[in-house]
């Protein structure tokens, strides 16, 4: 599971989808979920589905990187799933299972079309008329770039923590590897900001 | 070159007990086109190497790049002055190679077309153009590092300052980075353990102790840093 989050999503590549523009690929992922959300029926959900593969298959995403995105939140839709055919009844819980499904195929498909740096370009865009009350547009786009790059970082450390504690002998405890974890999370935090600082980075 | 110049410059931190000298105060003028620096850890090598691009303010006295004083005028001085850190993990800061570098080139270059053309001649430079779209995560150490160099060489600084570049590298990764390094037209502030590295320096400077004790000629210095760490 590390490994499909210390390998980013995006492929490069010159389909219909990586030339769309960043904000209506956005647009139409915000307008899909929404549909998606709002028709409450399981033959809907299974044309959703459809679509969303439709669209998979056009962008030419890879079917290991669709597998790997939607490992976890299949997991998660799952269970989900299986407490609302507890609770509803099965028609219910297939419509959510396949509501999920198709929603997250559809974001690793923007994901997978999109390079970072375009979906910051568009939010700095988006931003912009925030600048007149205050709001800086490249110090937002810099703490979402933060935000998505700080996950692997975390993971890896996560991992080097856990091995160092077991290399001790440390085993299961967790204050072995909690400890430490942290105060090198806080740490790393600290050098980067010192990386950005140094390039110059958020200097007006 | 640039002139970098400290005068009286140190850094102390308050502790429980007082204060903790970790740079005594130091004047000099480096002009040289390559300085190294060399010294036992926690000798205060680091602290003063942040000095020279504001990382670390001095807490007296002042540090002046071609007469900007770093306290005063940082993100100018920063634009001069590069720096390189030990652990290239923790700089590079975008999912992609291509678009670490283009981090970099964001205020010199608003056009996206033309910013990801600066970034690919850049990666070309360095030997990564075929890394360009790949996740910085998936980079060996080596290719993080001159990942790391590319990034902060890319907005042409006039001068670098780099913490123990190759410290994390092995032989022939440290040997690629010291050949880059020596080969940038940019003046170069090298911290280093690396003696082969400090010999090829035109001056070299010794810390130990939180004060520099030698300060010249590279052969010299090496000498006298070996003669200091043997018991």
């Amino acid at each position: 599971m590390s490994g499909s989050i210390l390998v980013g999503v995006y492929q490069p590549g010159e389909t219909l989808l990586h030339r769309l523009p960043v904000g209506l690929k956005v647009l139409g992922l915000g307008a899909f979920s929404l549909t998606v959300v709002l028709v409450r029926d399981v033959r809907a959900s299974w044309v959703f589905l459809a679509l969303a593969l439709v669209v998979a298959l056009l962008a030419r995403t890879r079917l290991g990187v669709l597998a790997r995105a939607t490992r976890v939140v299949l997991l998660f839709a799952v269970f989900v799933a299986g407490l609302q055919w507890w609770f509803y009844g099965r028609d219910k819980a297939v419509e959510t299972l396949v509501d999920l499904v198709a929603l997250a195929l559809a974001a690793v498909v923007l994901s997978a079309t999109t390079p970072v740096n375009a979906m910051l370009d568009a939010l700095v865009r988006w931003v912009r008329p925030l600048r007149r009350v205050g709001v800086d547009p490249d110090r937002v786009a810099l703490t979402f770039a933060l935000a998505i790059q700080s996950l692997p970082g975390t993971v890896a450390l996560a991992l080097e923590t856990r091995d160092a504690a077991r290399a001790r002998g440390l085993g299961r405890h967790p204050r072995a590897y909690l400890t430490p974890f942290v105060v090198r999370v806080v740490a790393r935090a600290h050098e980067t900001g010192d990386a950005l600082h140094a390039r110059g980075i958020g200097d007006d | 070159m640039a002139t970098i110049e400290l005068d009286g410059a140190a850094v102390t931190v308050d502790v429980p007990d007082g204060e903790r000298v970790i740079l005594a105060p130091t004047t000099l003028t480096l002009t040289e086109r390559r300085i190294g620096v060399v010294g036992a850890n926690g000798s205060g090598k680091s602290t003063l190497a942040r000095l020279l691009n504001g990382l670390v303010t001095p807490t007296s006295g002042r540090v002046l790049v071609d007469g900007l004083d770093v306290a005063r005028r940082g993100s100018a001085v920063r634009r001069r002055v590069g720096f390189v850190f030990t652990d290239p993990a923790a700089q590079l800061v975008m999912p992609t190679c291509v678009e670490d570098v283009e981090l970099s080139l964001r205020k010199r270059e608003r056009d996206p077309g033309r910013r990801r053309e600066l970034a690919l001649a850049v990666l070309e430079r360095f030997g990564l153009a075929g890394h360009a779209h790949v996740s910085v995560h998936a980079l060996s150490g080596g290719q993080k590092q001159l990942l790391a160099l590319a990034g902060v060489l890319a907005t042409e600084p006039s001068v670098l300052v780099a913490d123990e570049p190759t410290t994390l590298l092995d032989l022939a990764n440290t040997r690629r980075v010291a050949e880059l390094l020596f080969g940038l037209e940019q003046q170069l502030v090298l911290v280093t353990h690396d003696l082969e590295q400090a010999r090829r320096c035109d001056r070299v400077l010794v810390v130990d102790g939180a004060r520099i004790v030698f300060d010249g000629e590279a052969g010299a210095a090496v000498d006298h840093y070996v003669a200091s760490a043997t018991p």
